[in-house]
């Protein structure tokens, strides 16, 4: 075992790259939370978006078409999601398992071509003056669009969610439907948006796994990514700077497992492979007693005529 | 312009007409699927559905139907008295997986001795095993107030790399000439779970499930543990001022899942599987989630979509040997059905009414 091998300032720029597919994924479903919707179908959309971004980039040779297209399939997805529970009002549990079930299914279908195949490269930004700062500027100054796409974002959406006014207008129908609804606001219009954000979010970050972090396609890859998103909206009571403190622990635990079993140390691979699911819960366990922060409405059918 | 109108109580009439009609939907969909992957659409869903129980080697795939639709039916019955009270556990894949560990761990240790009592012991070892892999995210949820979806979820993962561990690790075969995977079960009489009646696919496995669909049906329908939990599911406000004590219900309805679940693993891994190897799980508790649904949540209604989904799976195998058809078109299908069901559903709560716009 050589742990001295493992060189601070990489551990920490590869843990901003394992951090933005569920930064990405998780911010989107924060934004359909907040509007009171639980959507559980962010794997199959991520693992959608992963195939599709895949494709599109490998077939155009470029990685931009193929982010792109990962964020369109996430959306087109999320809007069957959207059919089910905001018109014909059907369970959100049920509806976002058939949304996974169904998107692992379609993922692995559209990808039997593409097993053993090279993305092209995204290009990291080469920022001038700030990436040739010692340690800094290869851990914050040395990524691609994406990572900043992704802390752009979760900026983006706290600014939103705390001073704007569609902000408010998300939460107030997200905290009780049916005020929102007495004050004129279209609750199925603003959740329909909501849940086509989240899939065009969840998209981009399963694309992000397929083109940057890993960079190929295999069967299943996203390996319960969208489900530890899920958790981390949880973990991060509904607060989008709380999201993004969550992905950097989510991501440098997968890091440090992944360069654990690269230095050699004595357990064996599969016990460390267990450990982001195990921190999921742990976190789960620590963050689960305050239910309070919980948008009020979460999860509950909206029909006008109750 | 259209507009839905709450029934005053779910359709008895649509309750029966929605999982047909989203069959029938979902053929028509997965023909489109099929062309539009260049096979020809009316041979393909004739495979599926009409070769392995009126085709040519018929005698040859109708107990298959049993082999695949045991796990299913047992699984889903578990499943469906939480999904009934809104209780969620969609980690049943977990649960067989270490059911099957369990069993199958009783198996090995006690090898090569013979003894009677041996299998007897590994239903209850996997009955245990799945048992207590769903009480982890029983107990969490009575504790400390965690989502057992989630929990239950990341738990599958665990019990994946798990299952790794053990195929490679402490289980593999010491006589396998280092290949991993364990002993085969199949090759020790006292822990096989054999055929009941040559040729039929009968075991005891397919014995269990139909024990299961009876338990449940007196459970549901004559037991106050059973109006409990219908009630729950009805109105959680209500059986809170019945009395009902949720923390039991979760007990109650995550560990019969998980137990059964671990059943299923342990019928799997003793009979039709054989082994402990790495990729022993094909995914029967995530797709039993869908025969739950497809079923009603009723314990008959779940023997039938139990043995539905069993046919699609023997249909695209054979479907995948005869017509190039890829394994993962058949997950497709199985995922539009339950899409199509739950689309289909608003006609059961719901009725649809052409208003012209009236004056405010």
């Amino acid at each position: 075992m050589d742990l001295g091998s493992i060189s601070p300032a990489l551990l920490l720029a590869s843990l901003m790259v394992a951090a933005t597919p569920i930064l990405l994924a998780a911010l989107g479903e924060l934004v359909v939370e907040r509007a009171g919707v639980l959507n559980l179908g962010v794997e199959g959309m991520m693992i959608t978006g992963a195939i599709c971004g895949f494709a599109m980039a490998v077939n155009s040779g470029s990685p931009l078409v193929g982010f792109v297209a990962a964020a369109a399939v996430g959306a087109a997805l999320s809007l069957l999601f959207a059919l089910l529970t905001q018109f014909a009002l059907a369970n959100q549990v049920a509806s976002g398992l058939a949304l996974t079930l169904f998107g692992l299914g379609l993922s692995a279908l559209l990808g039997q071509g593409y097993v053993g195949i090279k993305p092209p490269r995204t290009p990291r930004l080469d920022i001038p003056v700030l990436g040739d700062i010692p340690f800094l500027g290869r851990v914050l100054f040395s990524h691609d669009l994406v990572v900043y796409l992704g802390l752009a974002l979760a900026g983006l959406i706290w600014w939103m969610l705390k001073y704007s006014h569609a902000g408010m207008v998300l939460r107030a129908v997200g905290e009780n439907h049916h005020a929102a609804h007495a004050l004129g606001y279209k609750v199925v219009r603003i959740r329909v948006l909501a849940i086509l954000f989240g899939g065009a979010c969840a998209g981009l970050g399963g694309a992000y796994l397929s083109l940057v972090r890993v960079p190929q396609w295999t069967e299943g890859m996203t390996s319960g990514a969208g489900w530890i998103a899920l958790a981390l909206v949880v973990f991060a009571s509904w607060k989008a700077g709380r999201v993004l403190l969550g992905a950097w622990l989510f991501g440098g635990v997968a890091v440090l497992q992944l360069n654990l079993q690269a230095a050699g140390i004595a357990i064996p691979v599969e016990y460390l492979s267990m450990s982001p699911y195990l921190v999921t819960i742990l976190v789960l366990v620590t963050m689960s007693a305050d239910k309070s922060r919980a948008p009020a409405s979460l999860g509950r059918i909206f029909h006008a005529s109750q | 312009m259209l507009k839905l109108e709450t029934r005053p109580q779910p359709s008895r009439l649509w309750t029966y007409v929605a999982p047909l009609l989203a069959v029938v939907i979902t053929m028509l969909a997965g023909a489109a699927l099929f062309a539009a992957l260049g096979k020809d659409p009316v041979a393909a869903i004739a495979t599926i559905f009409w070769q392995p129980l009126f085709g040519e080697f018929a005698h040859y795939y109708r107990p298959q139907l049993l082999i695949k639709g045991a796990p299913l039916v047992l699984i889903a019955i578990g499943l469906s008295l939480g999904f009934r009270a809104g209780i969620w556990n969609i980690g049943a894949e977990g649960q067989y997986i270490m059911g099957a560990l369990c069993g199958a761990a009783v198996a090995l240790a006690l090898y090569p001795m013979e003894n009677g009592l041996i299998f007897p012991l590994m239903v209850l070892a996997g009955a245990l095993g799945g048992w207590i892999w769903a009480m982890i995210p029983a107990v969490l949820k009575l504790w400390f107030g965690t989502n057992e979806i989630l929990v239950s979820l990341m738990l599958v993962y665990v019990a994946e790399q798990f299952l790794a561990a053990m195929a490679l690790g402490p289980m593999r075969n010491p006589d396998g000439r280092g290949f991993p995977g364990s002993r085969n079960l199949r090759q020790y009489e006292s822990a096989h779970n054999a055929e009941l009646i040559s040729g039929t696919g009968m075991h005891w496995g397919v014995v269990a499930a139909l024990i299961a669909v009876i338990l449940a049906y007196v459970l549901l329908t004559r037991h106050s543990l059973g109006y409990q939990i219908r009630l729950t599911g009805q109105s959680p406000r209500a059986a809170r001022f019945a009395g009902v004590r949720t923390a039991r219900l979760v007990l109650v309805c995550l560990g019969s899942a998980g137990a059964l679940a671990g059943m299923a693993g342990m019928f799997e891994v003793s009979g039709p599987a054989g082994q402990v190897t790495i990729d022993f799980n094909v995914g029967y508790g995530f797709t039993a989630i869908i025969v739950a649904f497809l079923g009603r949540l009723h314990p008959v209604g779940i023997l039938a979509a139990g043995l539905l989904m069993a046919l699609t799976y023997i249909g695209g195998e054979i479907a995948q040997s005869n017509l190039g058809l890829p394994a993962a078109a058949i997950q497709v299908f199985q995922g539009m059905l339950l899409f199509f069901l739950l689309a289909v559903d608003v006609l059961t709560n719901y009725r649809i009414r052409i208003v012209t716009r009236e004056a405010a």
